[in-house]
Formats: structure tokens, C-alpha cells, sequence
């Protein structure tokens, strides 16, 4: 098992190792800072620091003007903040008058655990997805956040950034030919028989529920899908291809996340039957986040049971 | 400049706004018609700005938070020479750019884009913190309506200017006390603004909105105040100029019939003749 890390750590200090290099990068608070491991580059960059307060709207317009001056502003709440209360900010203020601006949401899903309901978000890649011309990333990893942080730092766009709160089991890093790329997937294992298309901490768990099945004789594809949008079409319409059933995993609601997006893609370019496995479209609850992603099948068992049911069907 | 020279661009402003109108059979006349002076004394007598480099990272900036209020905006960029005026033909047209609401990726000279009320402060804000980062010494100015200080964004943005201390910030709100629905004091009042602003540490000044000398006056101390951001509290009628749409919430977002229309043009170009004549 390789080392734990929160995407939500690897993030912070992605910020604090890239700012020299990158004067324009100016990040952007809303009291949250601890949580949001933003902490450690206020200390370090304070005149490129703002803590704007509970007034997540704010911030995302404020980040907006910032956009216009040629500033690279990253705003930092919780996913349900970021995309859901300031969900029109995001909008209006920055995906429709084209600014780059990256709006980071952490604390994404139900493994924010204990909060509850209230705090965890399961809409947020669906919401931010239907935005035109937003772009929208969940990197699975720490080596995945790393990368993802550095490439938003020079991207020409605009886009939305989930965090983890939970550590997670780094899986990218030993991979000799991993390459971070926007809009690009990864295989993270070959396979014939089925493919899993996983995003965030599901990516780790279809890996296992992969050695589960490979012990069945059933060969199964794994992909990592860091960007939801704009989808890797190529890898996804070939996997639906060679493999003929497609299982989604990710911890978000089943309605228009990457389950979404991978129904969406092949109902039109090369149907083939898509298991969407998440949040089965019900609100999260307290709990430690391993009890709550077991409660709602976000675990290695449970994808693979979905995978042998979703293999009948071809 | 002078205040007949402003004066008679504000007339053709209006003119102008008031034909985009009625070419499009849609727009909001009423607050234009309102904001119209304050633009033109921004564009003409208070900015630092050149249209032949609209892009110039060390320009002042504005922000039309009251968006819908783009005939306004878009009439003073026209006579400053962003554009043509004939690109105001355009106006809410499937044919072109010129969208209902400012449109920054396809207007020359609009520095953010609006309509969604509230959301032009936070812009502005940042824009103003841009410039401390920055190290430059462009102001940003915003103007807002009355109506527009229900959304509660708009105090979040207050609140975080007062932190910041912006005093390269300059909000104007164009206190003319109507809305959609009627009078704002009956719909949800937002006085006492000067009151307000005040107590979140804003340097509150009161001025005429449609006089000139009033808002130079205004906007000088609103420049000598450096530890603060400003506001100027504009009184202003919301129609003003056109006879039968002063101080009615009708004229909102209503666009003129043709006799309506010709009586208002009657009344604007008989003002302008006067002014020449003058």
C-alpha cells in the first residue's frame, strides 16, 4: 500500500511550492483556511492572501475582478459553497465573461464525514459540468493534485477543483508512464472483459475491486478520469468499444457527474450499457468517513459487485 | 471639460440610448436615463482612460453593476469612441454583439460584465485589490442602483472593501427610488443608505446626479479620501429627460411605441437645439 495523503494537503502545498514561480497567483479565503489548507501560503504570501469571510459570493466576484487585471486567482471554500451557494457567481462572473479564474471546492462528497448532509456535496461536478465552457477536475490522488495545480496555473480557461478532505492512498506516483494532462484520462490498468471509469477516492477502490475480480478470472479496464469536463472522449468511446459495458464509480450523486457524462458520450457515439455507481440521488449523513462510504457502497465490495452485474449485461 | 460641453454629449447620450431602445422594441429606459450623467461625467471629466487602448493594464476601470442599464453604458462608450454609433443599431439583436447586458468579451471598453444584480461591486472590489497587488494606481469605479442594494452580495462586497480600506475605490448608487415593482421604500426600502454605508466604515458623500458640477465636486473628494473607499450618493429621477417617463416605475424595462417615441424625441432634440443654441 503506498503512503495516505488528502488531496486537500497535497493542495496547499502545491500553492505554497508553485507561488514564486507564478506572481500571479493570488489566492482567495473565506474563513476556512485550516480546512482548506490554504493556511500555510497565508503565512508565506500574505500580500497575495485574502480572506474575504463567510461571504463565499463575494469572494467569487471579487476573484472575478482580480481575472480582469491578469491575476490567476484560486478561490477556496467548501464544494458546497464554491459550487452550489456562489453556483450563479460562478456563472455569471466568471465562466460567462471568460475569466480565469480556478474555484476550489473542498471537502467534496460524503467523506467529509461527521458534518453531515449539510456539508457534503454531491452535486458539485454535475452543477459546475452544465456551466458552458467550464472546465471541471477531481484529481484521485496526491501526486494527481499536485500536477492538476501546477497545469491550472498556466491553463487559458476557466475551471472548478475538488478536494478531498479524507487521506487517500497515493497510486499515481508509482506508475512509470503517468502523465498529468487536462482533459486526458489515465489507464490506470488494462483489461478486456469490462472497464470501470473512476474519478476521485472511487479510483483507488476500483483498483481493489479490480484484484477482487481479477481473482474471478474477470479482466477488468480501470481508468482514472481526473477531468470530468471536458471528457477524455477517445479513451472513453475505445474502452466502450473493446471492453462493451462501461461501470462509473465516484463519490457524487448518480445524476450528471461522470456517470452522467460517460451515459451522455456513448448513448450517442457508441451505446453500450453504463452502470452508474455513487450517491444514489439521496443526501449524505454523519458519521466517520470510512462508516459513510461503506453505508453508501463507496468501497471496493460494492464496485465489484456492481462490475459482475454490469458484465451479465453484455 | 465644461458643464455645457457634458451637458450636451449627456443629451446626445440620451438620444442615443433612447434610439437603441426603441430600435430593439426592448431595454430598460428608466435607469438609463438615470445613470446616464454620472456615466458621462465619468467618461468625459473623471476617468483616466483612452478608447484607442482599451486594453491598458494601468486604465481606471469601471463597472456598470446595475447592468441592465447598458443603453447608458453603451451610448457614453459609443460618444467617447470605443465604437461606432452605429454598433448601437445593434442593440439586443440577433445580428450582432451588442448584447441586453454589458458584454466584456465582445464590447470594446467594458471591463466586466453585468446584468446579474449585485455581482458588479465584488468585481469591482477585486479589480481595486488587483491594483494594490499590481502596485498601480488606477481607481475603479462602480455604479449601482437603489434597487440593486436588496442583494445581499452587494453587502458582502461593502463589508470586504472596508477591510481592504480601497480608497482607489469609488461606488456611486444611482438613488433615483424606483424598481420593477414600484417605489424601493414600498418594495424593500434600502434607506438610510448614507447611514448605512457609514456604518461599515465608507466615506459617504451626497451629491446631484444630474448635475455636473455637483458630481466633479464629488468625485475630487472622493479622490482626496485615501484611507477609505468612497461612495456618492447620486439623486437622481429615473426617467429623466423624457417628460412622461420621469419618476415612473413603468418606464423600467419598457421600450416606447412610435408616437411615444416621437414625443420623447421631440423632447430630447428640442433640449439638445437648445443647448447648441446656447
Amino acid at each position: 500500500m503506498g503512503d495516505m495523503k488528502a488531496t486537500r494537503a497535497a493542495y496547499g502545498e502545491a500553492l505554497c511550492e508553485l507561488a514564486q514561480d507564478h506572481p500571479e497567483l493570488v489566492v482567495l479565503e473565506a474563513d476556512l483556511s485550516s480546512a482548506t489548507m490554504t493556511k500555510n501560503f497565508s503565512l508565506r504570501y500574505p500580500e497575495r492572501f485574502f480572506n474575504c469571510g463567510i461571504a463565499e459570493a463575494n469572494m467569487t466576484g471579487i476573484a472575478a475582478g482580480m481575472a480582469t487585471c491578469g491575476l490567476r486567482p484560486f478561490t477556496n471554500t467548501f464544494a458546497i459553497f464554491a459550487a452550489g451557494r456562489a453556483y450563479e457567481q460562478v456563472r455569471n462572473s466568471i465562466a460567462y465573461p471568460g475569466l480565469n479564474v480556478v474555484v476550489v471546492g473542498s471537502h467534496g462528497g460524503v467523506s467529509v464525514g461527521e458534518d453531515g448532509a449539510t456539508h457534503q456535496m454531491i452535486e458539485d461536478l454535475s452543477l459546475m459540468r452544465t456551466i458552458p465552457d467550464m472546465t471541471v477536475i477531481n484529481p484521485c490522488d496526491a501526486n494527481e493534485m499536485r500536477q492538476a495545480v501546477e497545469a491550472l496555473l498556466s491553463y487559458d480557461g476557466r475551471a472548478y477543483l475538488r478536494l478531498g478532505r479524507a487521506p487517500v492512498e497515493n497510486v499515481t506516483s508509482g506508475k512509470a508512464d503517468y502523465k498529468f494532462e487536462i482533459g486526458k484520462g489515465v489507464t490506470m490498468r488494462g483489461g478486456k472483459d469490462v472497464t470501470i471509469a473512476a474519478t476521485g477516492l472511487c479510483v483507488q477502490l476500483s483498483l481493489a475491486a479490480s484484484d477482487i475480480l481479477s481473482a474471478e478470472g474477470i479482466d477488468v479496464r480501470v481508468l482514472d478520469i481526473h477531468t470530468i469536463k471536458p471528457l477524455d472522449e477517445d479513451l472513453i468511446l475505445k474502452a466502450a468499444e473493446e471492453t462493451g459495458v462501461i461501470v462509473t464509480a465516484e463519490e457524487h450523486n448518480v445524476i450528471g457527474g461522470l456517470g452522467g457524462a460517460v451515459a451522455e458520450l456513448t448513448s450517442s457515439r457508441h451505446p453500450v450499457p453504463v452502470i452508474r455507481h455513487g450517491i444514489e440521488d439521496t443526501f449524505g449523513r454523519s458519521g466517520k468517513a470510512k462508516e459513510v462510504l461503506e453505508y453508501y457502497g463507496l468501497t471496493a465490495a460494492a464496485i465489484a459487485e456492481k462490475v459482475r452485474q454490469a458484465v451479465k449485461l453484455k | 471639460m465644461t458643464e455645457h460641453e457634458l451637458c450636451v454629449l449627456s443629451t446626445r447620450a440620451r438620444i442615443w440610448l433612447f434610439d437603441a431602445i426603441y430600435r430593439a422594441q426592448s431595454g430598460h429606459p428608466g435607469g438609463s436615463l438615470s445613470c446616464v450623467d454620472a456615466l458621462t461625467e465619468l467618461y468625459f471629466n473623471e476617468m483616466n482612460i483612452s478608447p484607442d487602448r482599451p486594453d491598458d493594464p494601468d486604465r481606471d476601470r469601471f463597472v456598470l453593476s446595475k447592468g441592465h442599464s447598458a443603453p447608458a453604458l453603451y451610448s457614453v462608450l459609443a460618444l467617447r469612441g470605443y465604437f461606432p454609433e452605429k454598433d448601437l443599431d445593434l442593440f439586443r439583436s440577433i445580428k450582432g454583439h451588442m448584447s441586453g447586458h454589458p458584454d466584456m468579451r465582445h464590447v470594446k471598453g467594458v471591463d466586466m460584465s453585468t446584468g446579474s444584480l449585485g455581482q458588479g461591486i465584488s468585481a469591482a472590489v477585486g479589480m481595486a485589490l488587483a491594483a494594490r497587488v499590481q502596485k498601480k494606481s488606477y481607481r475603479t469605479y462602480v455604479v449601482l442602483g437603489d434597487g440593486e442594494m436588496e442583494e445581499g452580495q452587494v453587502w458582502e462586497a461593502i463589508m470586504a472593501a472596508s477591510k481592504f480600506k480601497l480608497s482607489n475605490l469609488c461606488a456611486m448608487v444611482d438613488v433615483n427610488g424606483l424598481q420593477i415593482d414600484g417605489k424601493t421604500d414600498d418594495v424593500m426600502p434600502t434607506s438610510p443608505l448614507d447611514q448605512k454605508f457609514a456604518a461599515f466604515k465608507w466615506n459617504v458623500i451626497h451629491a446631484e446626479g444630474h448635475d455636473f458640477e455637483s458630481m466633479e465636486n464629488a468625485l475630487k473628494e472622493a479622490r482626496e479620501c485615501t484611507d477609505k473607499p468612497s461612495v456618492i450618493l447620486l439623486r437622481t429621477v429615473k426617467g429623466k429627460g423624457i417628460s412622461y417617463m420621469e419618476k415612473s416605475a413603468a418606464w423600467h424595462g419598457k421600450a416606447p411605441n412610435e408616437s411615444q417615441y416621437d414625443l420623447a424625441m421631440g423632447e430630447l432634440k428640442a433640449h439638445l437645439a437648445g443647448l447648441e443654441a446656447s
